[in-house]
Parts: C-alpha cells; structure tokens; sequence
C-alpha cells in the first residue's frame, strides 16, 4: 500500500479522534472525582445544535464560546441532582441525555432555528436561515512540520481546536497527577470521607469537575459539528458521547493515555469507511463499528478483577454519592 | 501543677435516643503523657473521643485546647487545633502511594507536589520513630501495622501533638504491637499527649501513664497507672469481678470427627495459602489455631466450612471424604460455621433480625412448604433466640443495623448453633475470630458457649488474635505460619512467649 492512501487515513483519524479526546478530558476529571456523566451523549449533542446556529448567527469563536456555556450549564445540572440531592447518576446521566437529544432536535427544528436566528441576528439573509451546512473551522498547517511525512498531515496539517486539545491533554495529565489540586480531585473519588476529615470540600470538588466534563462534552459536540462534519443532520452525534466513555475506562482514567485511546477509537471510524470503499466489511459494517464497545467490554471484564483494578486505579467511588457522616 | 493541659474536658454530656452515651464526664491530657481511656464497649469511650475529635457536638460541657475554651464544629476543625485521631478502620487511599496520602490536604506540599522532596519528608519522620515503610510504595501492598503507621504519619506531618488512637493493637501482631508502643513512648517524650481508647487491661500498664476509666458514659476513676493494679482496674471497669480464669470442665474426648490430611488452598490473590495441612480433632475438644493474620488460618476454616476449594489434601469428617463437597452438603453433615466479620460474611445489615434468622433455616421443613416461609413461627423462634442468647433487641423485627457488634455476634452464634439438622448438637463448630471486638461480658459469653458446646460433644476449631485466649480455652493448639503447620502442643506444654516465637519464626523454637 502506498504512502498516499495512509496520510489521509491517518490525517482524519486524528480529525475525528480530537471528538474523543475532548470529550473525554472533562469527563475523566469527573470520574476520577467520583462522578460518572452518562448525559456526555446528550451534552454533546447540545453543544453540536448550539454551534451550528451560533455559528449562522456570529461565527466560528462564538460558537464555542456559547457552547461551552451551555455545557456549564448542563455541568451545573449534573451537579445540583448527582451532588447536592445525592441521586442516582446513571439515572440522572440517562436523563440528561435524552433532555439534550430532545433539546439540540428542538432548536435546530426548521421553524425553531429560524425565529431563533432571526432574534440573535436579524440581518441574517434569508436563504442563511434555511441552509443545514456551515463552513468548516479553517486549518492552520505549521510550515516546516506539517512536511514529515506520516506525521505532518497526522499533526500538523489541523486546525487550531485540534492543535489546543492535544496541548491541553498533557496539561491536564500533569494537572491531575503532579499537583495537590489533582491529588484532591483523585482523593475524592476514592475516598471522600477521608477527603473530607482532612478538611477537603468535596462538594465543591465534585461541582468543579461537573462543570469541567460538561463543558468539555459540549466543547466536543461543538468541535466534531465545525471542525468534522460541518453538517446539521438530527442526532449527529451518533452515539459519540457513549463511546468516549468506553474510551475513558480503556485509557484508564488517563488524559495522556486517552490521547492513544481516541486516535485508536478515531481510527476504527475511519478504517471502517475507508474498508467499505476496498470492498471489505462492505456488507457488515457493523462489525467494524462494534469494535470500540467490544474493547470497552474487555476492558471492563479486566478492570473487575481486584488485583488489576489496583494496579490501574480505577477510582473507588466512581458514581457512589457522597453522604458526610453525622 | 503549673503545665497547662494539652486537652481538658469539662461535663461533656452527650445524649442519642434512648442513651446517655456520655454523662458530664471530665478529662484531661497534659503534655508528654499516654493516657488510656479503658472501658468495655459502650461504655461511651469513643463517643467522647469522636467529640474531641469534631464528629459529634456535646450537649453541654466545654472544650479547653491548650488553656484556649474552643468549639469544635469538624474534624477539619479539630486538625487546626492539633487534635489528629487513628480510626480503628483505616481512612487510606488503597490505590495511592504513601505520600499521595500523608500530604493530601496539607498545604505547605506547595501545588506542583515535589514527588522527590515530599518523600523524602516522609522518610524523615518515619526515621525518627523507626519505621521502615517506602513513601513510593502504594499503600495496598502495605501490611495492617504499616497502615496504621501512615495513619500516624498523617497527624505526625501536620504536627499534630494531640493524638487519639481507638484500640490500635485490635488489628495488630504482638510485635507490630510492640513497636507501636515504642513509636507512642517517642511522641510523648517530645511533649505531644496520646489517648489510647482500650479494652486491653495489659496495655494501659505497658505504655500508659494515666488511665481513665469509664463505664456507661460516667467517668468512674482517673488515676496514675502505677498506683492501681489490674484487678482494681478491672472491677473499675466492669462494675463488678471478672473471671480471669474460666471454669474449665473435665471432657471426655470422643472419636475423631474430623480428619484433614494433605491440605492444599490457593488464596484470595493466587498464592498458596494452604501448604499440606493436616489436622485432626476429636469429639468434645476444642483445637485452638494460633498464627499471625494472614498464614492461611482463615483459608482453612473457608476450606473446611467449604467456602473455598482446596486444590489438594482430603477432608474426612466421621470417615466420609467431603472434600470440596460445597457448603450446603456440609451444613447438612452438622458443620457450623462461624466466621470473622460478622456484617460482612454472616449477616445482612439491612435486613430484620428475623430475616437473618431465616437466611439459614429457610430450608427447613418446620419453618417452609415448597413456596411459603412461615414468619409467625420464626417469628416465635426468633423471640426465643433473643431470649436464650440475652440479645438486646426488643423484637425480632429490629433492623440488624441498628444492633451494637456484640449483639450482632450473638445473632449469628444464636442462628448458626441452634438451628443444625433439627435440633442436634452440631458435629463440628469452625469458629473464626468469634470474640473479636467484643467487650469482656460479650467475650466471657461466647467462651462459654464454645465450652458448653465442648461439653455436649461438638469438635470444635477455634481461631483468635489473642493468644492468652487460645491457650486458657483450648485442649490442643496448633501454630500456623506461611500456610503450614508450625508445631502442635497442649496449652499446659508451652508459654506465651514461646508460641509467640513460634508464631514469628515459623518452626518450633
């Protein structure tokens, strides 16, 4: 096989791939507090709609901006029923879900989207406000970089959101393991009465990284709407949000390790379009498609056995509500 | 005495429904000094010590720090003041290394945490009281007496100088023991006060130098440890004499019930437990298993109780191999199983008194048909039961939560001994640990139980971590260690220090 049909492959695997990895920053602080946000999908799929019509609207930058809010806000959500009222999360996780599912095909709704574009923007021409596509975020190659082979159009030849998240990750995996901040947020999610007796505000911890994994979730949705599929269709997200959280426990719990993880996952998603131009997998598809869910299950069934939990550290009080004895 | 007192307690009441846990009890701690704080259990010990501690708020009395009235709203709080306490339940983090642990929390570990000089500080301090534990270990692979030191490691970094320990020796070896007392002796000679809460009459003598005594949530004596004697304390304690030699009957031993020859178990992690165990005990005695934790005593019990499967070795009881036979074939044979941790392995804490009751007797044709569960007649059965066995519960529709440890093992010895095939003694009673955390009255009452079972001709295993006990109950013993048997004797043949040896070396000294 030639050099010319691997770059492409590779360059969109790590396209669809920064989808992953976004997702999954956020959400792994939360887990690692403690916190499991099912409701990424639904997240995701609000921070998509919201970018599409911000993206009409004001532009690329705002879009973001404004889907990222709305993640808090969806953050925020997870946090009042998961830490304050103390509820079941994969309830609470399934709910928000469908609420964001609900929410991104109510806005994006023909009549819907026009009378909300018309309010945030009316000078919009009128042909704008019927349109499904918006224009891709533009890319910016680093000269000089983006020559290497192989590696150049894999990293090099993106655009800035994609350039900021494999920063961001590296960061985030220092963050998490290298400083008293991270040390907490672990802490709490192994243990947050004894988080707790040392004078450690888990509430508020638990509230921060809710927060963090909606945001990033919508951020995810924004990102995979304009830097991935610059196209409206209703549930776009395609089940995305639930794949990050497979990917979270494969890398586990690791935003360094999530970075192989989700250009693995990103991969899959390629290969599998790419197989059925070759002829293979033509007529299951599926199959291909079912891959990460079969590695997550894998992963799963291992992380069950207690002296291999040690040693990966899957956090002990992942979805358990915390009560502060009286 | 001119010295201010680290801690002075002045008519503490505290009141939960239905009890006074503490009833204006006075105490103080000055600086240099371990002071135990003895009493049986719910005598109202810990209850004081949690509210020292910032879990619970009096009803009345005030707090002193350092000559400074303070009001304690959390353990935070109490941290700040330089009140640290060991639980008797470790708050670790299994996962995260030694210093991950000992500097959460603390502020002067800086933001970026300095992997290098943090360890290096928890080192530093671990010198000091001769511990030898690896800040870059993760605590999992620790042993228990290395936990408990990283407990301390955690109030000791933060400068704590007011330490309270709840019953530390519980979990702890004779020499993971000793050098606990060492390490206490060392803090209170840099002027930092120890309260050690215990039931252990011998510890208040071995480190203490004050003692308090309690009983039902009253102080009833503070005194200098080399002014009382261990009767007087005693006495103090319980209110009224204890036997500290237990009426023994002559038995007579019957045939042998159940044979082990060969034994062979894996443990929990896939290491060889059980390395050819062979045993034997008769109708009518008592064995007594001795070991430090951890040498295969509990994957024996499991083995016998057929709880877990032994991967070589045959097990005989009355001459037929039951080997690997599972657990109900066995409990059909007359084999009781008693074993540690009653919440965990024994009972259901959410359940009612009569529901745990049933969990055994379900299957038996008084108490069922094929699809119903007769209640009303385990209900009358249950009522005998707390009855016969002095369990304080009112009724038998009581949540087993809401049971205190000692009524919670009588639960579990009342269903397990009273309920085999109808009635009968049962042939083999494999008790694991049954006096545990008991208070003296709990544990004078199982003893005589084992006994009163002895007399009627059960065989009886017998493990516990106290080996004074083992030696006066026992009519044989036997020493584990590394999964093997160690040496067999007759109590009457060996001292305690010998068979502690025994225990540390792994042969016959």
């Amino acid at each position: 096989m030639s050099i010319e049909w691997i770059e492409p492959v590779l360059a969109s695997t790590t396209s669809i791939g920064v989808v992953y990895l976004l997702g999954s920053l956020g959400e792994i602080y939360a887990e690692r507090s403690g916190i499991l946000n099912l409701g990424l999908e639904g997240i995701m799929a609000i921070g998509a709609a919201i970018s599409f019509i911000i993206t009409i609207a004001w532009g690329h930058a705002l879009a973001f901006l404004v889907a990222g809010i709305f993640g808090i806000l969806m953050g925020l959500l997870l946090a009042f029923f998961a830490v304050s009222l103390r509820l079941n999360q994969i309830t609470v996780g399934l709910a928000i879900t469908m609420l964001g599912l609900g929410l991104s095909g109510f806005i994006t709704f023909p009549t819907t989207r026009k009378i909300i574009l018309q309010t945030l923007n009316p000078e919009l021409p009128g042909a704008v406000l019927e349109t499904q596509s918006v224009s891709m975020l533009p890319s910016v190659p680093i000269p000089l970089l983006k020559e290497i082979p192989i590696v150049g159009p894999m990293f090099f030849n993106h655009n800035v959101v994609v350039y900021i998240t494999l920063i961001l990750a590296p960061l985030m995996w220092f963050l998490l393991f290298r400083t008293s901040a991270g040390l907490k947020i672990r802490s709490v999610g192994e243990n947050p009465g004894m988080a707790d007796a040392l004078g450690i505000n888990v509430f508020r911890i638990r509230y921060l990284t809710c927060i963090l994994s909606g945001m990033f979730s919508a951020l995810a949705g924004a990102y995979f709407m304009l830097g991935f599929q610059p196209f409206w269709i209703e549930g776009m997200t395609g089940g995305r949000g639930f794949i990050t959280l497979s990917l979270i426990i494969l890398s586990t719990w690791s935003p360094l390790r999530a970075i192989f993880g989700s250009l693995l996952f990103g991969g899959i998603e390629v290969l599998q379009y790419r197989l059925q131009l070759f002829g293979l997998g033509a007529t299951s598809p599926q199959f291909v498609l079912m891959l990460p869910y079969a590695i997550a299950v894998i992963t799963l069934s291992l992380l069950s056995v207690e002296s291999f939990r040690k040693r990966i550290s899957a956090p002990a009080a992942l979805a358990k509500p915390y009560y502060r004895e009286e | 005495m001119s010295v201010t007192p680290l801690v002075e307690l002045r008519g503490i009441v505290k009141k939960f429904p239905n009890v006074v846990a503490n009833d204006h009890v006075d105490f103080s701690l000055m600086p240099g000094e371990v002071h135990a704080l003895l009493g049986e259990n719910a005598a109202g010990k810990t209850t004081l010590m949690n509210i020292l501690y910032g879990l619970y708020h009096p009803d009345e009395g005030e707090i002193y720090v350092k000559g400074k009235k303070v009001k304690i709203r959390s353990p935070a709080d109490s941290i700040k003041l330089g009140i640290g306490m060991v639980h008797q339940s470790f708050r670790l983090i299994p996962v995260h290394t030694v210093w991950e642990n000992v500097v959460l929390g603390l502020k002067e570990a800086g933001f970026i945490l300095n992997k290098k000089k943090l360890a290096e500080t928890v080192k530093k301090v671990c010198e000091e009281y001769g511990w030898n534990i690896d800040p870059n270990a993760k605590v999992w692979q620790l042993s228990v007496g290395e936990k408990q030191q990283v407990e301390l490691l955690k109030l000791l970094i933060r400068n704590v100088d007011i330490l309270i320990l709840d019953e530390p020796t519980s979990v702890l070896t004779p020499q993971e023991t000793k050098n606990l007392f060492k390490a206490l002796r060392i803090m209170a000679e840099k002027g930092k006060g120890i309260i050690l809460i215990t039931h252990k009459l011998e510890e208040v003598f071995e480190v203490g130098d004050r003692v308090t005594v309690m009983r039902k949530g009253k102080v009833v004596a503070t005194k200098p440890t080399n002014e009382v004697t261990a009767e007087e304390l005693a006495n103090l304690m319980i209110g009224r004499p204890v036997l500290f030699k237990l009426e023994k009957p002559e038995v007579k031993k019957g045939n042998v019930v159940l044979e082990a020859i060969g034994l062979k178990a894996m443990g929990d992690r896939g290491v060889l437990a059980l390395d050819d165990v062979n045993l034997r005990v008769h109708s009518g005695e008592i064995l007594g298993i001795a070991g430090v934790a951890g040498n295969g005593q509990e994957e024996l019990v499991e083995v016998l109780a057929g709880m877990r499967k032994a991967h070589g070795g045959r097990v005989f009881i009355d001459g037929e191999d039951v080997t690997n036979k599972g657990v109900k074939y066995l409990i059909e044979k007359g084999v009781v199983y008693i074993p540690p941790e009653s919440t965990r392995w024994a009972l259901v804490r959410e359940m009612r008194l009569v529901e745990n009751v049933a969990l055994k007797l379900y299957r038996s044709k008084d108490f069922s048909s094929t699809f119903t569960i007769n209640w009303r007649k385990l209900f009358e059965f249950s009522k005998k039961l707390i009855e016969e066995y002095d369990i304080a519960a009112h009724s038998p529709s009581i949540l087993a939560s809401a049971l205190s440890g000692g009524n919670l093992q009588k639960v579990v010895l009342a269903r397990e001994l009273s309920t085999t095939r109808d009635g009968k003694v049962p042939k083999l009673i494999l008790a694991a640990y049954p006096t545990k955390g008991l208070d003296v009255a709990a544990t004078e009452f199982v003893q005589s139980l084992l006994l009163k079972y002895r007399s009627l001709g059960s065989a009886i295993i017998f493990l516990s971590e106290d080996l004074e006990e083992i030696m006066m109950l026992s009519d044989r013993v036997v020493v584990m260690s590394r999964g093997r048997i160690a040496g067999e004797f007759l109590p009457t043949e060996k001292t305690i220090e010998e068979v502690g040896m025994m225990m540390v070396k792994g042969s016959a000294a």
